[in-house]
């Protein structure tokens, strides 16, 4: 742990960088359709000239800021910007309908934030002893994870458990479109080239989000978002208040986002997901999450933000990118000719790794100002931009950010079709994101399944290995408690009334 | 009157296809396009990483690689062919892969018709084992094998790829029975290698330097020893007649000019002649190739008759 790298890292070029990449990245993150992966591969080049600690840094502050970033369309348009910002949309977006869309943004700031820097610091004190965990979880966990993931969607349903738990099956079988990771077999393409790519999460996500927003916009007349009064500052104030009320929220999100941002392939989305499930299950009575509970901006906000330190855990340490960005920055790391490995964190061994943490945190803090400041910004012109604006605006931005993930104008279309689908069943009450869940949890449910029934059948034991290891019986415990933890509680409520009703 | 317009017409038209054609004696204009039709991180992203700035200082013109994953690779090359033939935009193939997707269904593209116009490096089947691991020579892990049929789970990156062509092969040489285990990239291998959950791994030379000492690699696909791994046998010299792995190289759209294929050619020939570009491949784990336009087809032709056979016997493809 070296003061003299925090030194380094405190150089003025460097504090540009940091701040650079904070605002690029929270910029270009805000853009659904433009992830955290592309703002780090496009930037990276530019990295090639400097100093592999500075080039660090810039990286870093640019996914940082990303993630953060993607909470504004989450919380104004209903959109994530980036997977990662999914579950913002739960309690961000009733906020926002309420007229406190500005209390919200500052809200996600403080929280993203928080768990930047949580992250961060697990990765400076943790990093040799938490990547053990990234080993630990096989195919098998993965597997549980997955379905543990898939029942958070039905205990977040808010009361519509079946059209919950539709939604999230008919996500698993968009999933199953194109070719199959582990098989290589090609399913229901229907013969058709285009298909043969499957249905990307990014272009899902914009299509089943954003479309029926947009559609919404058009069919009615009344103003995008109520606005209170003016736009003030006064809400920072609020927010940093809710945010010192809900610390140990804060606390627990962090950590599962780091957590989660260790387990490579997992991503931002699952862990926003896991930390709002654990918020809402310790919510006080008078909570209401799903319709604009600050808690639970905060929640997601904090966990996807401590992927990022998170994630970089087994990047630095064993060579393996947590999440889809710290691949690129691997690249770029040994392009630099940077070795990964546990020597990194050695006194002696470089000085590059802690120059580049230091930094990481600095780009952190940094956020706070740089993103309260373009938050107040987002939120002004999303409210106060006459729609006649704002929703060709959108929707030129969907179909450019869909575009540009493949190159595809087929995913275009299927953007579109698939936003389509969603407003009309919407106004049948399936919500969005038990699909592009599904969509997302697909593959890994369906990757883990097969390799573990390889593993299992090739030693023999194939009971031992889907039941028989500590950490899936522990996921598996949780999935219980998520799926049966809403029935005790409506029972446990019922019992409530009968008694009181008996008293009275 | 109307004969001399039609006339000067068709000479107007001459001249100017004549000079487009001239003009198309290719040069570069503006920064080029490369596609890397996987996800970020695995060996053709590291590669084309160090490609770029040796492309950068010799022709002054930037590379931006982007992403097109999918399919394992079937998305990016089915679309190869309906991009832009300017000679900005190319893209990274792969064998086996190229040879072997189109062989066992209707992927979208056909070996043949992918315009590749250079090979440039191949990473070097190797099985890897994790330092802790009971293994210590491949003999070892063939007499477990022989003693347990079945057992024995070796990880690997996808179905129908390099590393699952070499678990084939080397099973049928060796006559035992291994079990292999398909994960998505190198990467997740890798992972699933440290994390224990399989004996050992069909992977690359890459695997032994990123890993270092993490890992142990039992022998390499190799005709000499590689460079850096100075201890580590070739199959060869075991006894094992297996030298190959994935091979990496570009190509262009299919109605790119022959200029503009022959100039990419050259551009990347020249890179790989670098020597500080092969050191940095080397140190890397990668082993060098070069195939440039010219020898192009007899290179194809051999590669393309001997996976067919290796995937044939492997009941992979009719």
């Amino acid at each position: 742990m070296d003061i003299g790298s925090f030194f380094s890292a405190l150089t003025p070029l460097n504090l540009l960088f940091a701040l650079f990449g904070v605002v690029a990245g929270t910029i270009i993150g805000s853009i659904p359709g433009l992830t955290a992966t592309m703002a780090v591969a496009v930037l990276v080049p530019i990295t090639f000239s400097m100093e592999p600690a500075s080039a660090l840094i810039l990286l870093g502050a640019i996914y940082t800021g990303a993630i953060y970033g993607g909470a504004y369309a989450a919380i104004l348009l209903n959109t994530p910007g980036t997977p990662s910002a999914i579950a913002t949309t739960f309690d961000g977006y009733p906020m926002a309908k309420r007229g406190e869309g500005d209390l919200a943004v500052a809200l996600a700031c403080f929280a993203s934030v928080a768990g930047g820097l949580v992250g961060a610091f697990a990765l400076l004190f943790l990093a040799p002893p938490l990547s053990r965990v990234a080993l630990a979880f096989g195919p098998v966990e993965y597997f549980w994870l997955s379905i543990f993931g898939l029942s958070l969607i039905a205990s977040l349903s808010n009361g519509n458990l079946a059209k919950g738990l539709a939604g999230g099956a008919f996500g698993l079988i968009l999933s199953t479109v194109g070719v199959a990771e582990v098989s290589a077999d090609i399913r229901l393409t229907f013969g058709s080239q285009t298909m043969i790519g499957g249905f990307g999460v990014v272009g899902a996500l914009i299509g089943l989000y954003c479309i029926p927003v947009l559609i919404d916009l058009v069919a009615v007349p009344e103003r995008h978002l109520k606005v209170e009064k003016g736009v003030q500052s006064v809400r920072i104030a609020d927010a940093f208040l809710l945010a010192m009320k809900s610390k140990f929220n804060l606390l627990r999100s962090s950590v599962i986002g780091t957590l989660v941002g260790i387990l490579p392939g997992a991503g931002g989305s699952v862990a926003g997901l896991v930390a709002y499930s654990e918020a809402k299950r310790n919510a006080k009575p008078h909570q209401k999450f799903g319709e604009g509970e600050p808690d639970g901006i905060m929640a997601t906000e904090a966990a996807n933000n401590a992927t990022v330190g998170g994630g970089f855990i087994p990047t630095l340490v064993l060579g393996i990118p947590g999440t889809p960005p710290d691949a690129v920055i691997l690249g770029a790391l040994l392009v630099q000719g940077v070795r990964t490995g546990p020597a990194l964190f050695e006194s002696g061994g470089s000085s590059i790794a802690y120059t580049f943490i230091y930094g990481l945190i600095i780009a952190t803090v940094l956020m706070l100002p740089v993103g309260l400041l373009i938050g107040r910004y987002a939120y002004k012109s999303i409210v106060m931009i006459p729609k006649a604006v704002l929703v060709p605006t959108v929707a030129f931005m969907t179909v450019i950010g869909t575009f540009a993930i493949r190159n595809s104008v087929s995913d275009v279309v299927i953007m579109i079709l698939l936003g389509v689908f969603g407003w009309v069943v919407g106004r049948f009450g399936f919500a969005a994101s038990p699909i592009v869940l599904g969509l997302i949890l697909g593959p890994i449910a369906e990757q883990g399944f097969v390799q573990t029934w390889i593993i299992g059948s090739a030693v023999g034991d194939l009971s031992g290995m889907f039941f028989g290891r500590p950490i899936s019986q522990g996921i598996v415990a949780f999935t219980l408690i998520s799926l049966l933890y809403p029935v005790y509680s409506a029972f446990r409520q019922k019992r409530i009334l009968a008694n009181s009703g008996g008293a009275a | 009157m109307r004969r001399t317009f039609l006339k000067s017409l068709l000479a107007a038209s001459t001249a100017l296809s004549i000079g487009a054609m001239g003009s198309a004696s290719a040069e570069l204009s503006g920064s080029v396009n490369y596609i890397i039709p996987f996800g970020p991180g695995g060996e053709s992203d590291i590669s084309a990483r160090f490609q770029q700035p040796f492309f950068k200082e010799k022709f002054g013109e930037d590379m931006v690689i982007s992403y097109q994953p999918g399919g394992g690779g079937a998305v990016g090359w089915a679309s190869l062919n309906g991009l832009n033939a300017d000679g900005q935009t190319i893209m990274g193939v792969n064998l086996p892969h190229i040879v072997i997707k189109p062989a066992q269904k209707d992927v979208g593209f056909t070996t043949e018709g992918l315009n590749i116009f250079h090979w440039f490096h191949f990473t070097p089947d190797a099985i890897v084992v994790e330092v802790s691991s009971p293994y210590q020579t491949l003999q070892d892990l063939i007499d477990d094998a022989k003693e347990n049929p079945g057992a024995v789970t070796l990880s690997g990156s996808g179905k129908a790829s390099a590393n699952h062509l070499a678990q084939i092969k080397f099973d049928s040489m060796a006559d035992i029975t291994t079990t292999y285990v398909p994960f998505k990239g190198t990467g997740a291998a890798v992972t699933a290698l440290l994390g224990k959950q399989v004996k050992a791994e069909w992977g690359y030379s890459t695997v032994g330097a990123t890993q270092g000492d993490a890992v142990r690699m039992l022998a390499v696909a190799m005709d000499e020893r590689h460079p850096l791994f100075p201890d580590v046998p070739t199959f060869k010299e075991l006894g094992f007649d297996m030298v190959g792995g994935a091979y990496r190289g570009l190509a262009l759209p299919d109605s790119a000019s022959d200029e503009t294929t022959q100039m990419w050619s050259n551009m990347i020939t020249e890179i790989n002649q670098d020597p500080a570009f092969r050191q940095q491949m080397l140190d890397g784990g990668f082993a060098m190739l070069d195939v440039g336009v010219d020898e192009m087809d007899e290179f194809m032709a051999a590669r393309t008759e001997g996976y067919l056979a290796d995937a044939r016997a492997a009941e992979l493809i009719e």
